[in-house]
């Protein structure tokens, strides 16, 4: 079962691309142009997201050299070992719902440290792609009609975040280790 | 985060003193910056094919088909979106932006959603019910492909990049029907 869902992993972009594609040809959009327009994009949002890059691996980086970490670790370790969740991934599981850019910084961090086949970075992967900034997206949609009173707005939210996180540690756990 | 991005250096700067591994910690600092660089840097060729390929869904009207088909079953959780026809809309394209990995699109569809809801709010400071669930949905995050992560992990040199993106599919997916059900089961409690 997990063999056959990892291999369809592997249909997944060639799938929606091939759908995209054929859409595109049945309506005949010019595919070509609308892909150079799109992706002239990608520059920007790259350029766009470096000062929080720096921001937050300058700081994970000196939080790591300074033995500051092994505080945190070693005060975590216990709860992560019972799980079976790689301790490289606890400050991730802090980031990914304050900031999206940070997250990344992050687990490019994770992928030096423990190389990029390693499970802490699979784990850590999964948990930044399945991940909105919660406190980012309440601020800006509701700052943007001025709702004062978030309700139960965030709580839910945050709720849905824990959820996420412990689906990401359990279905990590079922496919990528035996 | 001003908070949190002080306290992190004040205090790494601190522990660093105590461990004697101030020069560690300078260096490193030093080095990061240049790594933060590279990553944005090698997300831009990924970045770059993917937006192409979405911005063809969307000038086709892939990604508005997508929207007309999912209004059905939204109405089904956002009840009272049934006489605002242009909110219920715009929640439907956010959510399709979204799933294809363009939250730059979906924002602004995002805020006139919550702009269309707020028209019919009596209740102009406090958020309705479909306010509160659309947001919670929207931090879910659903997410089809995690194109930024894939750029990543291939930067990096992954072997198989794509192997996350079913579990990533499946974790999304549980994150967002948990939200909507704490958003449908709190809205009792908070009148």
């Amino acid at each position: 079962m997990i063999k056959v869902l990892n291999s369809l992993s592997l249909y997944i972009l060639p799938l929606i691309i091939g759908i995209i594609l054929i859409h595109a040809i049945i309506k005949k959009t010019p595919s070509y142009e609308c892909f150079i327009e799109g992706a002239s994009e990608g520059f920007s949002i790259a350029v766009k997201i470096i000062p929080y890059l720096v921001a937050i691996m300058v700081c994970t980086a000196v939080f790591r050299a300074s033995g500051a970490i092994d505080i945190l670790e070693n005060m975590l370790k216990p709860i992560f070992d019972f799980f079976k969740v790689p301790i490289e991934t606890a400050i991730i599981m802090f980031t990914r719902s304050l900031s999206g850019s940070a997250t990344l910084g992050v687990l490019a961090d994770i992928i030096n440290q423990t190389g990029v086949n390693s499970y802490a970075t699979k784990l850590a992967a999964v948990i930044t792609g399945s991940s909105e900034t919660t406190f980012y997206v309440a601020s800006v949609y509701f700052g943007a009609v001025k709702i004062r009173k978030f309700r139960h707005a965030l709580l839910a939210g945050i709720l849905a975040d824990i959820v996420g996180l412990v689906a990401a540690v359990l279905i990590c756990a079922i496919f990528f280790l035996d | 985060m001003n908070y949190i991005f002080a306290f992190l250096l004040l205090f790494s700067f601190i522990c660093a003193i105590v461990n004697n591994r101030l020069d560690l910690a300078v260096n490193s600092m030093l080095k990061s910056t240049k790594d933060a660089i590279e990553v944005a840097f090698s997300l831009i060729g990924i970045m770059a094919f993917w937006l192409g390929m979405v911005n063809i869904a969307k000038k086709s009207g892939l990604m508005n088909l997508f929207s007309k088909i999912i209004k059905k079953p939204l109405l089904f959780l956002f009840p009272d979106l049934k006489e605002n026809n242009e909110a219920l809309s715009n929640v439907a394209l956010n959510i399709s932006a979204n799933a294809l990995g363009l939250s730059n699109a979906a924002t602004p569809f995002g805020i006139k959603a919550m702009e269309n809801m707020q028209e019919q709010n009596k209740k102009k400071r406090v958020a309705t019910n479909s306010m509160c669930l659309f947001l919670a949905i929207n931090t879910a995050g659903f997410q089809i492909v995690p194109a930024v992560v894939l750029a990543l992990l291939t930067a990096k040199g992954m072997e198989n990049p794509s192997q996350i993106i079913i579990p990533t599919l499946i974790v999304t997916t549980i994150a967002f029907i948990s939200a909507i059900i704490f958003s449908k089961l709190l809205e009792r409690v908070f009148k």
